[in-house]
């Protein structure tokens, strides 16, 4: 009645994926985004797993380097503005930086 | 025969010397300078043609390319010089009657303030002048030919402070901005149809071409000459052009660059053989031409003006002879016409010199008395101009006329054109004689408010009171003024200039073969002879136009010495008009040309700038439209790439369904 397969991997990446992305969407602390971000990023990478065992791909596996390679230099940037920021306000709210509005 | 490119290269010397320095050298040595630099080229052009006369004839031919002007693929102009028997013929007459009015114009500018700057530009027409002549392609003579229009310009509105010359000068300019656009498109269409435009390759591919061809090419070169040679429709400029000093009104517009368009199609001349009925159309325009201005002529007052349409009739009497095929009566008259009508402009300017700068012909009078020799040069430049013979004016125009009468089935009505635009020749000039130098009285002595066409004779001629003060600069002549002769550096040209119009004719008499010296000279550089008629029917041209000329002296006679018939009969308004000709100009340029300039202009404004505005337009509204969805909230971007995500899977799951 309950047999564990591969899609539960599947399954378990989609929803982890749609946590992040709405939390994305959702929250305005720029930490909790990058969060969100991160975990995104890590759900992608259990499909690349997941597809990469179910197809008997290594592959998939080699691609996950990568992007944990791109997160890392990502979070850098990334939280090197949040830096700047809280250096010039009290707190950190994504919606107050909207200098750039057309 | 290395010497070819000092001939245009002194007067740009003079030029560019004149123009560094002119005024440090100042009054009569910027003069002396221009005018060696002038009788420099004309010693260069007479060792050229020693050489060339010593070559056998039919090899008389010199290229001497200086450089590669405009290299580009197949589109080669070389910057070479051509000197044959037409272009160093052409050079002597320009740079020999050029040195004569630069040693004039050192008496006659004297003491004008500008007096460096005249002569910087007249040393700069004569390069361009020879430059124009021995230019070996159709580019380099561009060159000089807008050269001679820009000097033409510059001159023309020398005195520029008073508006109606600087106008008169745009005049010109513009006018012959008409004529050019005709010398661009024929040589366009020379380059597209031999692939050349260096004359020699012209001249030798010529007798291969289409007819119609070569008679647009004849056209567009036509309408060009029409422009620089005051021909119809293009002549309305050549009278105003006399707002310039008269050693301009001789030098440019009578003896050089007026003829330039008669060279240019003596020079094409291979071209004008195949161009069928092109060559009537420029026989018939030269002959009405001649007419119109013979007629108007007559009634003008101011001696320059009578002067300035004269020369407009007698450049219509070339184009007869160019297209009666006749390029050697052409070139012929074009001398003569050179030695007359500068002798006769030169003599205008002394007596206007002499007379306060007064050029209203009923203020002068009687003034054989004070200006002998300029009474007596200028005699023999009416004799020659009246067609009297032994002089010059005689030959050549009969030489022209003759040629004309047997080349085409209306060659005899253009014969009569031209006998009578000769008759008239003879009588404003005899009037211009009488009312300068006979008359009677001496009309400057009544009030200028009296200036009507019979003055009462109760004017005494008392010159024994008359002051003897030289008011050479004051432009108002008064009633006790007594005119003075010219310096001698003024009467010593018109005296050269007297000699060469009188016996110039020996260049060509008709009696001998062994007499045609300027036919046989130039024959190998010409196509196309036109046939004389025999021997006994040119006598009786000749004698038919003797008789027409003393006919007009005669007629003159009796009008302007004797007083038989009333002149206001004679000089009818039309004519003192010219036919209303540039009037209609100024109506139509002024009413329909401007409405349909003025069109242009808006549809430029509306039309093409619109769509230029219009691109720059839809840009930036385009812009407004879409930078509202750049809120600045990063979460809303984050919201948009996740829908963008969702729909590219949707689009691919959709298509892959299908």
């Amino acid at each position: 009645m309950f047999t564990f397969d591969d899609s539960w991997y599947l399954v378990l990446g989609a929803i982890l994926f749609s946590i992040g992305a709405v939390g994305l969407v959702v929250r305005r602390n720029p930490l909790v985004m990058f969060m969100c971000v991160e975990l995104m990023l890590n759900a992608v990478n259990l499909t690349f797993v997941a597809f990469g065992s179910l197809l008997g791909d290594v592959g998939g596996q080699t691609v996950v380097f990568f992007v944990l390679v791109v997160a890392a230099a990502e979070v850098v940037v990334g939280l090197a503005i949040i830096v700047a920021i809280m250096r010039r306000r009290a707190e950190a709210n994504a919606d107050d930086v909207s200098l750039l509005r057309g | 025969m290395e010497l070819i490119w000092l001939i245009p290269a002194l007067p740009v010397a003079g030029f560019l010397l004149l123009a560094a320095a002119g005024r440090r050298i100042g009054d009569p040595g910027a003069g002396v300078l221009a005018s060696l630099a002038v009788v420099g080229s004309f010693a260069a052009s007479v060792a050229v043609l020693l050489t060339l006369a010593g070559e056998p004839e039919g090899s008389r031919q010199i290229t001497q390319t200086l450089w590669t002007w405009i290299p580009a693929d197949s589109f080669q102009v070389s910057f070479g010089l051509l000197a044959d028997e037409l272009s160093l013929m052409m050079c002597l007459f320009i740079t020999g009657v050029g040195a004569l009015i630069h040693v004039y114009a050192i008496g006659y500018m004297r003491g004008d303030p500008e007096f460096a700057r005249f002569f910087t530009y007249l040393n700069l027409f004569i390069a361009s002048m020879l430059l124009l002549v021995l230019g070996d392609n159709l580019i380099l003579t561009f060159l000089g030919w807008e050269g001679v229009g820009a000097c033409s310009y510059l001159l023309i509105s020398f005195w520029f402070t008073e508006p109606a010359n600087a106008s008169a000068g745009k005049k010109a300019f513009v006018t012959n901005r008409i004529g050019d656009f005709g010398f661009m498109l024929g040589t366009f269409l020379v380059f597209v149809t031999f692939g050349t435009i260096d004359y020699l390759q012209i001249d030798a591919a010529a007798p291969g071409v289409s007819s119609g061809t070569a008679t647009a090419i004849a056209l567009l070169f036509f309408l060009a000459a029409t422009g620089k040679s005051a021909q119809l429709p293009l002549f309305v400029w050549l009278p105003d052009a006399m707002a310039g000093p008269t050693p301009v009104s001789a030098l440019i517009h009578a003896a050089t660059m007026v003829t330039s368009g008669v060279f240019l199609l003596t020079r094409l001349s291979p071209i004008l053989e195949a161009a069928g009925w092109a060559n009537d159309l420029i026989a018939w325009v030269g002959a009405i031409t001649a007419l119109l201005a013979a007629g108007a002529a007559v009634a003008q007052n101011d001696i320059k003006k009578v002067l300035a349409y004269s020369t407009v009739s007698q450049l219509g009497f070339m184009f007869i002879a160019i297209g009666s095929q006749n390029y050697v009566g052409a070139l012929f008259h074009m001398i003569t016409h050179a030695f007359f009508k500068a002798l006769l402009f030169l003599g205008a300017g002394a007596v206007i010199y002499s007379m306060s700068h007064e050029q209203d012909m009923r203020r002068y009078g009687q003034l054989r008395k004070y200006l002998p020799v300029t009474f007596a040069t200028m005699f023999i430049g009416w004799l020659a101009i009246s067609g009297i013979p032994p002089f010059s004016g005689f030959w050549s125009k009969d030489e022209i006329l003759a040629g004309s009468f047997e080349v085409r089935p209306a060659g005899q009505l253009l014969w009569v054109a031209g006998i009578i635009a000769a008759l008239l020749t003879a009588f404003y000039m005899t009037r211009l004689m009488i009312m300068t130098f006979a008359g009677g009285t001496e009309q400057w002595r009544t009030r200028s408010e009296d200036l009507l066409p019979e003055v009462p004779h109760d004017v005494e001629a008392d010159d024994a009171h008359a002051s003897g003060h030289d008011d050479h600069h004051a432009h108002h002549l008064t009633p006790d003024h007594t005119p003075r002769e010219a310096p001698a550096v003024m009467l010593g040209p018109l005296v050269v200039l007297a000699a060469l119009a009188a016996v110039a004719g020996l260049l060509n008499l008709p009696f001998a073969d062994s007499l045609h010296f300027l036919d046989h000279w130039v024959e190998p550089t010409l196509e196309g002879q036109s046939g004389l008629p025999d021997a006994l029917v040119q006598w009786v041209l000749a004698l038919t136009s003797i008789v027409g000329a003393c006919l007009g002296v005669w007629f003159a006679w009796r009008v302007y010495q004797q007083h038989r018939v009333d002149r206001t009969r004679i000089e009818q308004p039309v004519l003192a008009h010219a036919w209303h000709i540039d009037d209609a100009y100024a109506r139509v340029v002024a009413g329909p040309g401007e409405a349909s300039f003025q069109g242009l202009a808006d549809f430029d404004h509306d039309v093409v700038d619109g769509a230029v505005r219009g691109v720059g337009g839809a840009t930036q509204q385009a812009g407004d439209a879409v930078r509202g969805l750049q809120t600045g909230f990063v979460r809303s971007y984050a919201f948009g790439i996740g829908l963008g995500a969702v729909a590219l899977v949707l689009f691919a799951v959709v298509r892959m369904s299908l």
